[in-house]
Formats: C-alpha cells, structure tokens, sequence
C-alpha cells in the first residue's frame, strides 16, 4: 500500500498461506501498522489517533443512546430526560456524547492548523488534504443533526436558523429549505429526517477516514522538517523512519490518554460546561429566544456568515451587479461556504517550494495572525449583533479571505525561506545526536 | 500610526460598551452561593435536600410541578435518601390522575410528580440546569468556571431578590425583582420567615429556606451528580496512573533510537 520500500507481510505457516491466497487481509493489516513513519515526528502529529478514537466513541456511545432515544416532537425531550436518568449510565453516555462533539472538533482544528503550519497539504498529499476537509464537513453536518436532536430550544431555533441559510439561495432557494424541513417549518419530519441523517453521516465519516487514512499511507506521513523520506532503498528508508508499530503507537496512545484526562475531568465535573442552557428547556415554537447561538466550533463560520449586512460596500456591488440576486444574507452564506472552499484551494494557493512553515519566518507570522484570527472569528461569533462586533468580525473575515487568496500566493515569490535540512535523519540528529563513540 | 489605530479601536470598544450600558439599564444580580454540590469533590447535603423537598412542597408546588421526577427517586442514593416507607407516605398526600381507570387516586411511589396546576408556570425539574448564563447571554462563563455558579445560586437569588415594590401591567401585578432578566417578575414572593416547620429544628429564615430548595431543585435537575463526581474523579486517577505507565513506555521505547539509552 504505502509507496515506501519496507518489508512486507510473509505467510509462513499453512492456514495463513490458504487465506493469503484467497484474500491477503492479515497483510493488509501488517502493512498498514508496520509502515514507515518519520522519525521526527512532533506531539502534533497524535491528533489524528485522537480522532479515530473519538469517531469510534461517538458511534458506540450514540448507537446506544439511539436505543432509548424516541425521534418524536412530543417524546424527544422527555427520552433524553429518560436516558439522564432511568436509563442504567445513561447520564454517562449522553454525557460523553454531547462532550465528545467538543473533543471532535478540538481535535480536529488542532489537526487542520497542524496541516496549515507544516505545509502538510502540499504536493503529493493534495488528496489527503481534500479527503480530510470533505471529513471536516461531513462532522460540522452530523454536529448540526445530533444537536437537533434532544429539541430543546437552542435544538429547534438552531434548526430554523441554519436551515433558513439554505432559504437564501436566490429562486430555488425556499424550495430547497422546505426540501430539507420537510415541510414549511421545523417539525416532526424534520426531526425524523434529521435524526436517520445523525445515524447515517458518521458511517459516511468512517468511509472518508479510511480513505484519508490510505492517501498519505500511499504518499507516506508528512513530517515537521517539511522533507520527504528517502526511498531508494529500504537501508535508507530506515536511516529516516521507524515503523508505526510499536514507536507510534505507544507515542499516540501515551498522548491520547492525556487528552482523555482532560475529557474525563470535563465530563465528570462540568459536563454542560460547553453546552447551552437553554437547551434544557423543551423547544416551543412560539418563544424565540432572546439569543440563538451557535456550539461553540461553529462559532468562527457564524461570524463570517453575519458579518455581512446590507451597508457593506462588497454586498452592495455584489448587489448592484447581480441585479439584486445576491442580497446580503446570500452573500453571508457565500462567504461561510467559501471561507471552507478557499482552505480546501490551499495546496495550489500556496506557491512556496518550501514545506514547513518552520524554515519559513514571514510565513509564521502571517500563519499565527491566522490562528489568532481564528479564535478572535471564534469570540465575535457569540457577540450580539451590532457595532463595534460587525466590523471587527468584517476585518476578521477579511483577513481569512486574505491570507489564502493573497498573502500565500504572494508570500511563495517573494520570501526568503531558510534551508530546510537535507533528510529526516539530519533532523532527528540535530535534536538527538549521535554518541561520538558510534 | 499604529498607536492611531490602537487608540481608535479603543474609542470604538469605549462607546460600544456605553451604547450597550444604556440600552439595558437593569442587570440582575446573582450573588455567589457556596453551595455543598460545588467542585469536583462537592455532594448534595441530604439533611438540606430534605429540607428543601419541605419547601418545595409546601411552597412552589401550589403551583410548580417537577414533572421529571418520580416519587421514587426520592429514595434514590445521591439524593434526599428517604426511606421506602417515607416515600410510600410522602407519595400518597397527593392525588393523582391514572389514566387507565380514569380517576384520581392517592399517589405511589412510580407515579412522577404532577404537572404544575396553573398555565404558563414553568416546569422546575430542569430549572437549575436551564439557567446559568450570568456575565450576560455571552458571558464566557468565567463564574461559572471558578466560583461554581450555576442555577441554584440563579433559584436563590431570585427567591430572595424580591424588593418589595410592585406595579400593575395589562391587569396583572407585576413584582420588582433584582435577580429576573428585566426586573418585574409575575411570581409573587414565594417564601417569608417561619413558612415552614422543621422536623428536627433547623433555620427558617427566608434566606436559609432559600438556600434549601435551590439545593434540592439541583438534585431535580441532576439526580446523578455525586455518581458522576465520583465516576470522573475514578477516571482521572485510573487515566493518570495509565498516562505515567504509557509515558515509561515510550520512554524506553525510544531511548535507543534517540540515543539515550
């Protein structure tokens, strides 16, 4: 599988040559955790364990809560109440449900800036990179269904807010919204739906994951040096890597339980920490909340999405041109997709011959503005509406935009990198070096 | 230049914030209760549950119901613990609707307790998990982090954030209230000293008898806060001891490979 020389799987004994033959799954198993791995890898690259981990308790959690969860406006509510509390762990299960979302998403921005600081999309790893964004949306869509689902107020105005953006599309626009509802309004077939959806999407994650996992299996790990691993012989393939069994996975696992001790203290001793309280009011149609915001990961997308309002200059060209098609809202919903779409661009955006964003300084700075952009994106999207927050959130905007249209492009031409390190090996060694006995 | 643009942005967040000051003139004070319930090692006081299960039911279920809870779980561990025998009799002083015979019988210990009696008065099963958002809608819930506020302290201070003062509005008397989102609140004030007799002896006062059924309205909201205390702390000791065996591990893993060995 993977395009790296190493040693590959050998039946030795009879029974395993008759399944070989016949289908070679235990050699797939073998080369998928024995392939190379760089050496130098850094605490950055355990995020994805971290997030196959989390898949896989999100399913087992979530298949079990469906087994006591009723899909049903008038019994939604009470059923979550029933799995708190009659249900035996049911309080557990809902709890590490509702938090592993947060751990999720945590987990997977760390991963996606991971990506954006090394240069890990970079040719070959384009598909990798692409695979992975599709997955970053397939969990924002599941995130969206499952918190729907307890239908408490935030569930229901959360529905009728994020699907009202679908309402925007100009002329096909309300057909669609009702396409998705299934109806005029937020109801009981929406909940239906949604609910099939929340159990459907995560088995369409695991499919993507698989083949996440098998692109950069085929082009090899990206590393924190930015170099790729040499391969024309398996000697030298051995000079710069180390197989992923035992060296990275105990690594990964060590790290993993880290993390789940700050899961655990979380879920243990704040679990509606990062919830909404009003959630714990049943959904009533006829009371709108004072406020209807977003979980927290969607908050950075929420602010671009209302940062634009019909006394922006952009939206009002955008406006003039179209004929009015493209109104205000249009233009939000244009700019939540695109923020995405220009990131999943980044690999041909970039024009840098150089990988890592450690060998290159004007980079960096520019990479943790973007960072810093994020989390500011991420604090405005929970504001209320209205000055100074539209503006500020307008700049932000402006600057996401900016960064992976115009600074990485022009950033390739005109930066002066420093020269990154010849090999792997050559790495590994300035950090550890070699005894001068050997 | 960089300091004009500092300066400007500060004018901007400086008006902002007035513009907002003077839009909502009233903010709702929520004082901090030390609560037994709080931090990681906090559990419910069950002397206090059973004391403010007397409040609820001689005070806030004239007209609230807890419609969540069963007359059972008040025998539940982690919450006010009452007998099988205590729970019989505290279930039959109610008369409740069974809808197989269609009448109202004296109640046992499956039935859930009733619904509220009156349109429009909110269920309070989940009352202290449904409110907790203090430093504002958008707070970033830094109280809530440090200080352990959460609905109770909100139940508390709006039992006892009642000023005295009262208005009428389209026909019904509205009441000042220093604690409820824009000060004028439809529930008459609920408790007043010596409302209730305790059996043995304990404090009556408006403020103590406060203190009590906020507590037990947190139990109603979260009858598994002490099991879940406990399970997250046995999970953060077992991971801890797992992390340190793990980190060993891969420190001997490595060491050749990093030449330390």
């Amino acid at each position: 599988m993977s395009g790296i020389p190493h040693d590959k799987y050998e039946p030795k004994t009879k029974p395993e040559k008759w399944l070989h033959k016949r289908l070679p799954i235990v050699g797939l198993i073998y080369d998928t955790i024995m392939i190379p791995t760089p050496k130098n890898l850094n605490w950055m690259w355990i995020w994805g364990i971290v997030l196959v981990f989390t898949l896989v308790v999100q399913i087992v959690t979530g298949v079990i809560l469906a087994m006591h969860y009723t899909p049903n406006v008038d019994m939604a509510f009470a059923s979550v109440e029933h799995i708190m509390r009659n249900v035996n762990g049911g309080w557990l299960l809902r709890y590490v449900h509702m938090n592993g979302a947060s751990l999720f998403f945590i987990a997977v921005y760390l991963h996606i800036f991971r990506g954006l600081y090394y240069g890990s999309y970079k040719s070959p790893r384009e598909v990798t990179w692409i695979i992975g964004m599709l997955i970053y949306l397939a969990m924002m869509a599941t995130g969206f269904l499952g918190y729907v689902l307890p239908w408490g107020q935030m569930s229901f105005w959360g529905a009728t807010v994020i699907t009202g953006l679908f309402g925007a599309i100009p002329g096909v626009g309300e057909s669609i919204q009702t396409w998705l509802l299934g109806g005029p309004a937020v109801d009981n077939p929406t909940l239906n739906r949604f609910f099939a959806l929340h159990y459907l999407l995560p088995f369409v994650i695991v499919g993507l994951v698989a083949l996440h996992i098998w692109a950069f299996h085929t082009t090899g790990n990206s590393n924190p040096a930015g170099v790729e691993v040499r391969r024309t012989s398996k000697k030298e393939v051995e000079k710069d890597t180390l197989p992923f069994w035992p060296y990275f996975v105990i690594k990964d696992l060590y790290a993993l339980v880290v993390v789940l001790i700050v899961f655990a203290a979380i879920v243990g001793f704040m679990p509606n920490y990062l919830g909404h309280p009003d959630n714990y009011k049943m959904a009533d149609p006829l009371v709108t909340p004072k406020y209807i915001v977003p979980e927290w990961y969607y908050l950075p997308f929420y602010a671009i999405l209302r940062a634009f309002t019909d006394d922006v200059l952009v939206v009002q060209i955008a406006s003039l041109f179209t004929g009015g098609i493209i109104d205000a809202k249009f233009f939000g919903v244009l700019a939540m997709f695109g923020s995405i779409f220009v990131m999943a661009l980044v690999p041909w955006l970039d024009t840098s011959r150089v990988r890592s964003g450690r060998y290159r300084p004007a980079f960096r700075f520019f990479f943790w503005i973007l960072a810093f952009d994020f989390m500011f994106l991420m604090w405005l999207g929970a504001r209320p509406a209205g000055e100074p927050y539209a503006s500020l959130a307008l700049a932000g905007t402006a600057y996401w935009f900016a960064y992976f249209l115009v600074i990485l492009p022009l950033l390739g031409v005109f930066e002066r990198p420093k020269a990154p390190p010849e090999t792997i090996e050559e790495d590994f060694d300035s950090k550890y070096p070699p005894k001068p006995a050997e | 230049m960089f300091k004009k643009l500092i300066f400007s942005a500060l004018i901007v967040l400086g008006t902002g914030s007035v513009a907002v000051a003077e839009k909502n003139s009233f903010y709702p004070v929520i004082p901090d209760v030390a609560f037994s319930f709080e931090g990681p090692f906090g559990t419910f006081d069950r002397n206090q549950l059973q004391r403010g299960l007397q409040v609820f039911t001689q005070g806030c279920a004239v007209c609230h119901g807890v419609n969540f809870v069963a007359f059972r779980n008040l025998g539940d561990p982690g919450g006010p613990e009452m007998t099988p025998e205590q729970v019989k009799a505290y279930a039959a002083q109610f008369d409740i609707y069974d809808p197989e015979k269609d009448e109202y019988r004296p109640g046992i210990p499956t039935d859930m307790f009733p619904a509220g009696s009156l349109d429009g008065v909110p269920d309070l099963s989940l009352m202290a998990k449904a409110r907790y958002g203090f430093s504002g809608p958008y707070g970033t819930g830094i109280n809530q982090l440090i200080k352990g506020m959460g609905g109770a302290e909100y139940i508390n201070a709006i039992l006892t954030g009642y000023t005295g003062e009262e208005k009428e509005e389209y026909g019904a008397i509205l009441y000042r209230n220093t604690a409820f989102p824009g000060g004028w609140i439809a529930m008459p004030p609920p408790l007043f000293d010596g409302m209730v007799e305790f059996d043995p002896a304990a404090d009556n006062s408006e403020a103590a008898m406060a203190k009590d059924v906020s507590a037990f309205l947190m139990w109603t909201a979260e009858p598994k806060l002490m099991q879940r205390k406990k399970a997250g702390l046995v999970a953060v000791l077992f991971l801890s001891f797992l992390a340190v065996m793990l980190y060993l591990t891969n420190k001997k893993l490595w060491a050749k490979a990093k030449r330390k060995a």
